[in-house]
C-alpha cells in the first residue's frame, strides 16, 4: 500500500513534468492552429518553419555561436585549467572563485554588465558580441570539467616525459592532453549546451537585429502562441537529447576508466 | 610543470569580460545624473521608495512561495528516489533530468498554451461543464512557472545528501524506539539540512531574478526585480537606477551563496 502510494506520487510528479512538453510536441504535428483540439497529423508547421527566413537565420546563428564559442572556451579553458592546476595557495583559490563568478552571478546581471561594457567601448553589438559573451559563460564549465582530470594525473608524469627527452611542448601535447581529453570534451559539450540554451545573456548583449533562436522564440511567444514555435522547440529538444546522450555516455565511459 | 604563462589569456579574458563589466555596473550605479563625474548614492536611495520596495517585496514573496512549494513537492521525491533500488534509481533520475533539457523558454512557453483561456485545461474542464477559468496572467501562473522550472534544483541536492545517509542510523533510531515520524524529524531531516539549504538557494536564486517567467506567464502585470532592471536598461534608459538594482541583487545572491557554500563546505556539489 505504502509502496503503491510512493509510486503513484512519483508518477504524478513525472506527469506534471512531462505533460506540458508532450502537449507542446504533440501540437507541433497538429493540422490546425488550434491549441486545444487535435485536427489530424500534419507536418505543415515544420514546412512553414523551414520557409521562415527569420527563424532559419536565428537557428543558423544559434549553431554558429554555440560551435565557435564552445571551441574557443575549450581551448582557452583547457590552457587555463593547466595553469590553475599548477598554482598553489591563495592564488589558486582566488582564481577558482573568480572562475565561479559567471556561474553564480544572476544571468540578468551578467547580461547587463556585458551590455554596458560593449556600449562603453562602443563595440558594435551583434554576432561578435554574442560570441564573446557566450565564451565568457562557457569558460568556467570547461575549467571545471578539466581540473578534476588534471588532479587524477600522476604528478610525476610531466617530469617523466621531460626525463625521457620530450620537450615541454611535446610533454603537454603528447602526454598531458590525451589524458585530460575526456574532460575537455565534456567541458566543450557543456559550454555548447549552455550556449544553445541561453536566452537572458544573449537578450541583453545582442543588437542590430541579430537574433538567436531563444530571442526569436521569446519575441514570438510575447505576441502569443504560434505552432511554428512548437515545431522549432520540438526539433531543439530532440537535438539536445541527442547531445546529452553523448555527454552521459562520455561521462560513464570516463568514470568506468578510473 | 612550467611557469604559468598559460594563465595570462584566461586572466585577461576574465578581467575584461567579467570583472570590468561588473565594475562598470558599480560605477554607473554611483554616477550622478546630468553629466560630470560626481558620485552619488541617490540611485540606491530610490530603491527604497515604496513603489520599488513593493516590487522587491513581490519578487521575494513569489520566489519564497515557489521555493516552499518546491521543497514540499521535492522532498518526498528525493526520499523516494534515494530509497529506490540502484538499478531503477538511474533511470528514474534520467527521467527527472530529461525535461530540463528542454529549453527554459520552451518550458515556460508550454505552460502558456496549457493555461490560456482557449487552452487544453479549459477545454478538458469544458467537457465536465465547468466554465473556462482565467489562469494565464495571474500570480498563480507565475508561481507555477517557477515551480515547474526549478523543481529539479530542489530535488537533486536533497537526493544527493539522502543517498549518502548511513542506513544504520535509521536502524539505530528504530531500535531505540522512534516511530517513523520521529525518525524523520529527529534523524533524517536534520541530516539532510545541507541538501535542503542548497536546494533552497538553487530555487530561490533564479526565481527571484527571473524576468522571463513573470513576463510570459504574468503578462507583464507582475513586475519583479528582473523586469524592473530590464525596463531601466531597455525602456527608460535609467542606467543609474538599473545598475543600483543590479548591484543590490548581485550582493544579496553572492552573499547567500557564500553563506551556503561555507555551511556546505564539507559537502560535495550536487548533480550538474
Amino acid at each position: 500500500m505504502k509502496a503503491a502510494m510512493k509510486k503513484a506520487y512519483l508518477w504524478l510528479i513525472f506527469l506534471f513534468l512531462y505533460a506540458p512538453i508532450l502537449v507542446l510536441v504533440l501540437f507541433s504535428f497538429n493540422a490546425s492552429k488550434s491549441r486545444a483540439s487535435w485536427e489530424g497529423f500534419s507536418l505543415k508547421w515544420y514546412i512553414e518553419l523551414f520557409q521562415d527566413r527569420a527563424i532559419m537565420t536565428a537557428l543558423g546563428n544559434t549553431v554558429l555561436i554555440a560551435v565557435v564559442s564552445a571551441l574557443a572556451a575549450a581551448v582557452v579553458g583547457t590552457i587555463a585549467a593547466i595553469g590553475i592546476y599548477n598554482l598553489k595557495g591563495w592564488r589558486k583559490n582566488f582564481i577558482i572563485n573568480v572562475t565561479y563568478l559567471p556561474i553564480l552571478n544572476p544571468d540578468i546581471v551578467t547580461g547587463i554588465s556585458m551590455m554596458i561594457l560593449f556600449i562603453a567601448l562602443s563595440f558594435p553589438r551583434g554576432l561578435t558580441s554574442l560570441i564573446i559573451a557566450h565564451i565568457t559563460f562557457g569558460l568556467p564549465y570547461v575549467v571545471i570539467s578539466v581540473l578534476p582530470k588534471l588532479a587524477q594525473l600522476d604528478p610525476q608524469i610531466f617530469d617523466a616525459a621531460l626525463d625521457l627527452g620530450a620537450t615541454p611542448r611535446e610533454a603537454y601535447t603528447k602526454v598531458i592532453l590525451p589524458q585530460i581529453l575526456p574532460g575537455v570534451f565534456t567541458g566543450f559539450l557543456l559550454a555548447f549546451t549552455m550556449s544553445v540554451d541561453d536566452f537572458v545573456v544573449s537578450f541583453f548583449v545582442t543588437g542590430n537585429g541579430v537574433e538567436n533562436l531563444a530571442i526569436s522564440i521569446y519575441s514570438m511567444a510575447r505576441r502569443g502562441i504560434n505552432p511554428k514555435i512548437n515545431a522549432v522547440l520540438t526539433l531543439l529538444f530532440a537535438a539536445v537529447i541527442a547531445m546529452m546522450y553523448l555527454i552521459q555516455r562520455r561521462l560513464r565511459k570516463s568514470t568506468a576508466d578510473i | 610543470m612550467r611557469r604559468n604563462w598559460s594563465l595570462y589569456p584566461y586572466i585577461l579574458w576574465m578581467v575584461l569580460f567579467t570583472i570590468v563589466p561588473i565594475l562598470l555596473v558599480l560605477y554607473y550605479s554611483l554616477l550622478a545624473d546630468g553629466g560630470g563625474f560626481s558620485l552619488t548614492l541617490s540611485h540606491y536611495a530610490r530603491v527604497f521608495e515604496p513603489l520599488y520596495l513593493a516590487v522587491i517585496w513581490r519578487s521575494i514573496l513569489l520566489a519564497l512561495v515557489s521555493t516552499v512549494i518546491c521543497l514540499l513537492l521535492g522532498y518526498p521525491v528525493a526520499m523516494i528516489l534515494a530509497a529506490s533500488p540502484a538499478k531503477q534509481q538511474f533511470s528514474l533520475i534520467v527521467l527527472f533530468v530529461v525535461p530540463m533539457w528542454m529549453n527554459f523558454l520552451a518550458r515556460t512557453y508550454a505552460w502558456m498554451s496549457l493555461l490560456e483561456t482557449n487552452g487544453i485545461i479549459n477545454t478538458v474542464l469544458g467537457f465536465f461543464g465547468i466554465e473556462p477559468l482565467s489562469m494565464l496572467y495571474t500570480s498563480g501562473a507565475v508561481v507555477l512557472g517557477m515551480v515547474y522550472n526549478y523543481l529539479p534544483f530542489m530535488v537533486f541536492p536533497i537526493f544527493t545528501v539522502l543517498r549518502k545517509l548511513d542506513p544504520s542510523l535509521l536502524e539505530a533510531a528504530e531500535d531505540l524506539g522512534a516511530n517513523p515520524l520521529k525518525t524523520f524529524m529527529k534523524v533524517i531531516f536534520p541530516l539532510s539540512l545541507p541538501g535542503v539549504l542548497s536546494g533552497i538557494t538553487m530555487v530561490f536564486m533564479p526565481a527571484v531574478t527571473t524576468f522571463v517567467i513573470s513576463q510570459l506567464l504574468g503578462g507583464g502585470q507582475f513586475t519583479l526585480i528582473g523586469n524592473l532592471i530590464q525596463q531601466q536598461y531597455l525602456r527608460t534608459y535609467d542606467w543609474g537606477f538599473g545598475s543600483s538594482l543590479s548591484i543590490i541583487l548581485m550582493v544579496i545572491i553572492l552573499l547567500s551563496m557564500g553563506l551556503i557554500s561555507r555551511s556546505n563546505a564539507y559537502e560535495e556539489g550536487g548533480i550538474l
